[in-house]
């Protein structure tokens, strides 16, 4: 009964606020006779109307593809240079400068870049989202990499663990909790650079469609789009949770141990 | 009485240089011989290069001069026949592994089908009365709990030669002592050779059958004490006789005499094989 | 369901004995080189051939045009146009954040009760209120602006909410022991132990509000580094917009350093180290 009620009160909490501000926010617009700030109401009309039709397959889909597309493929790529690079001392210093570099030059600006050397097309975004995420990933899976403990890679050695054995078993385990920290921010950058890579140069996708609305002045409609986005960006973040939760279960046991909270 | 699976070490001349801007000569020239199935405990003051040996012995650092011989073969890199168990017993074990995946990794990396790996593993944290705890993970159990894992992974090994690194000297006294029994015990089901490094007099003694008590750096052997107590050892009874304080005052001396910059005295040495 | 993010292993420490001069200065040969291949490269590739003159002007060439660019009155006042919305924005996030996380930290509840909106207004791209903004505010520096905040306010809310959050409940109880009143806990106990994390919220915040800004920059418009690069792309000068890349990510890079010498400043006297994402 106690547990329940403990969960209940989570519950309570969980949801009090929210539900509170929506409900200002929803009677706040109802009388609302400013353009730009449209009955909540008709927001959600506007959601239902627009977003849960034709366009899933047209916009939706397709753009998410794109997100997913680039960001893996960042992935993929990040984490097997971040090793090559990691793994060996002189490569990494070398690489270190201009690597550095890359990753401080802000990613938005690959679309101009990328528009002017590519031209606009679905390859394209995918190449600016992949361009643009990468460098976090690869700079975080460098520093894993070379962080591994030097203890646990003479146990290795000693036991005969070598190569592919060795990188499987060992490094890659060993890297994880960076390498996961570096792809959560690629995965912001990539959420970033589909959108706006959409809305700067694109005939289709989420961005191009809340765009269009706006200079159609149409207020509701994109403020639905508004909310997509946002939506898109919660789902991906919790999905992101998920997955860190699962692969780095031991870590985080192992950290929650260390800093006392048993 | 050597058993089939065991092996004899047997280090010559050997020298090990650090080099850099200053180079930093770590060992100068050591030869000792361990014959098959020998319990060899190795102390020297700090400093004395004992984890450079250990880690030359083990094939993971290259020496210098000199050579190490394992069953007269030259030792170049990490040897099958060899297992570690090292001194940071926390940074050794794989965190993300359970303490059953981290024993029976070895045994997978050798190709020991699965069957005889359950078997190994069982029976090794049997051995070291880990047997409840395979699905933990190394971070949930103490530090001795630990180390008995580094140790039952390496007894899994079914190593020929078992090397170990100062490895109780970050364990409390009460956990240690239960640790050189476990490693007594170990020796006496396993017949396998062991070179034990440590820098507690007492415990290289209580352990074992002979001691080579080391100088300080550039390192060479003060003197090969052989160790002439009862097999059947005990934390009280042995460690209160008589002879055991006479070794401790023996080796003692030696490792005071290292500490001042002595060399050994000039003694014919009887190197065994 | 807690707001903290996994952190990351610290690196031990191992010196070998004496890490000698020769190795360090290996080092530092080692990044030159590392360098200077990348820019031969540049160079010599486009001229080959190997990738088109028009996808990948030399080295020289953009060079020549980053020289001419620093030359030229309209880029400064870039530079300064895109410096200001930066600092503004940031400067307001981070006062926000201080504020609203201490809020947080004290009021009793607040926590609990601001958990769930955070996690569901963190995530929410920034990017997302462009069209919004630009209907409401134009090429206005408030566009940018309401961009820049929103992004990085989260970046330095989450950490102040941590170092609140993260007090030693020895050092607490140390201060309940010899009765510290609030003021004093607070300046005694929570400040020292947040400052760390405040500074690295710095860190992320400066940095995150350097990419909205230049985003902002670049889709509404304006007088920034962005709407440069923009204008150069659309005018097809390809040789300028490298030069401008390079000097956004010159820019970058001193915001970068500048962030991590104010936190490294902040945290040289700090004991325990929690890490954060680099």
């Amino acid at each position: 009964m106690n547990r329940v009620l403990t969960l209940g009160r989570s519950l309570v909490l969980w949801l009090a606020l929210p539900i509170v501000l929506l409900v200002v926010w929803w009677f706040d617009s109802a009388g609302s006779s400013s353009f730009y700030y449209p009955p909540l109401r008709t927001i959600v009309s506007a959601l239902h109307r627009e977003w849960l039709g034709h366009r899933i397959v047209d916009d939706v889909i397709p753009s998410l593809v794109r997100l997913l597309v680039g960001y893996l493929v960042a992935v993929a790529v990040g984490v097997a240079l971040g090793v090559l690079v990691g793994l060996r001392r002189r490569v990494r210093l070398a690489a270190e400068p201009v690597l550095e570099f890359f990753r401080a030059v802000p990613p938005p600006v690959v679309v101009p870049v990328l528009l002017l050397v590519v031209g606009i097309g679905s390859t394209t975004k995918v190449v600016i989202i992949a361009s643009g995420c990468i460098w976090p990933i690869l700079l975080n899976t460098v520093q894993g990499v070379r962080g591994v403990d030097p203890v646990l890679t003479e146990t290795a050695r000693c036991y005969g663990l070598d190569g592919w054995a060795r990188l499987r078993t060992l490094v890659l385990p060993a890297a994880s909790p960076q390498i996961m920290a570096g792809a959560r921010q690629g995965l912001s950058i990539a959420i970033i650079l589909m959108v706006i890579s959409e809305m700067m140069a694109s005939t289709g996708g989420i961005g191009f469609t809340v765009v269009k609305f706006q200079r159609n002045f149409a207020m509701p409609e994109m403020w639905s789009g508004i909310l997509v986005l946002g939506l898109i960006g919660i789902v991906l973040a919790m999905v992101y949770r998920l997955v860190e939760r699962r692969l780095l279960a031991w870590y985080v046991g192992m950290r929650r141990l260390e800093r006392g909270e048993g | 009485m050597t058993s089939q699976t065991t092996a004899a070490v047997e280090v010559r001349h050997l020298k090990k240089v650090y080099e850099g801007k200053r180079s930093f000569e770590a060992i100068r020239d050591l030869s000792f011989a361990v014959d098959p199935g020998e319990l060899v405990c190795i102390v020297g003051p700090s400093g004395a290069g004992k984890t450079t040996l250990l880690k030359c012995i083990a094939g993971l650092l290259r020496p210098s001069g000199g050579e190490v011989l394992l069953d007269g073969g030259a030792v170049s890199g990490p040897p099958e026949q060899m297992a570690v168990v090292f001194q940071e017993y926390g940074r050794s074990l794989f965190p993300w592994l359970t303490v059953r995946a981290n024993v029976e990794l070895p045994l997978k990396q050798k190709g020991v089908p699965a069957k005889r790996r359950a078997e190994l593993t069982d029976r090794a944290l049997e051995a070291v009365g880990l047997a409840d705890f395979g699905s933990s993970h190394p971070w949930q159990l103490s530090g001795g709990m630990q180390q008995r894992v580094a140790i039952a992974r390496a007894v899994a090994y079914e190593p020929e030669v078992l090397l170990m690194d100062e490895p109780f000297a970050a364990v409390d006294a009460q956990t240690r002592a239960d640790l050189e029994d476990l490693v007594r015990k170990l020796w006496a089901d396993l017949g396998m050779t062991i070179l034990f490094i440590t820098h507690d007099i007492d415990e290289s003694i209580y352990l074992g059958q002979r001691v080579l008590a080391l100088s300080s750096a550039p390192t060479v052997v003060m003197e090969d004490v052989t160790i002439d107590l009862p097999a059947e050892r005990d934390q009280l009874t042995t460690r209160a006789l008589p002879a055991f304080a006479d070794y401790r005052t023996r080796i003692y001396g030696q490792i005071q005499l290292a500490k001042a910059g002595g060399r050994p005295a000039p003694v014919v040495q009887t190197v065994a094989g | 369901m807690s707001v903290r993010p996994i952190a990351l292993p610290g690196r031990p420490t191992h010196g070998r004995p004496g890490r000698s001069l020769p190795a360090y200065a290996a080092g530092a040969a080692n990044r030159v080189a590392g360098v200077v291949l990348v820019l031969a490269l540049w160079e010599v590739v486009p001229h080959l051939g190997l990738i088109s003159r028009s996808a990948l002007p030399p080295l020289d060439r953009v060079v020549r045009a980053f020289g001419d660019l620093l030359g030229r009155a309209d880029l400064w006042s870039a530079v300064r146009e895109t410096v200001t919305g930066w600092a503004i924005g940031l400067a307001i996030a981070v006062v926000a954040g201080l504020v609203v996380g201490f809020l947080i930290g004290t009021i009793p509840w607040a926590r609990e009760l601001t958990e769930s909106t955070i996690e569901f207004l963190r995530p929410i791209p920034s990017v997302a209120l462009i069209p919004l903004v630009v209907l409401v505010y134009g090429t206005d520096i408030r566009s940018a602006l309401i961009l820049v905040v929103y992004a990085s306010f989260w970046q330095m809310l989450i950490q102040v909410l941590y170092g609140m959050q993260d007090v030693d409940p020895v050092v607490r109880e140390t201060a309940r022991s010899y009765r510290f009143g609030a003021l004093a806990r607070m300046r005694y106990v929570v400040w020292p132990t947040a400052l760390p994390y405040v500074m690295t919220g710095l860190r992320l915040a400066a940095t995150v509000a350097l990419v909205l800004e230049i985003t902002a920059e670049l889709v509404i418009g304006g007088r920034g580094l962005g709407s440069l690069l923009a204008r150069a792309q659309s005018s097809g000068a390809i040789d300028n917009t490298y030069a401008i890349v390079v000097i956004t990510g010159l820019l970058g890079v001193a915001v970068n350093l500048l962030a991590q010498r104010a936190e490294r400043a902040a945290l040289a006297w700090h004991p325990a180290h929690r890490e954060v994402p680099a």
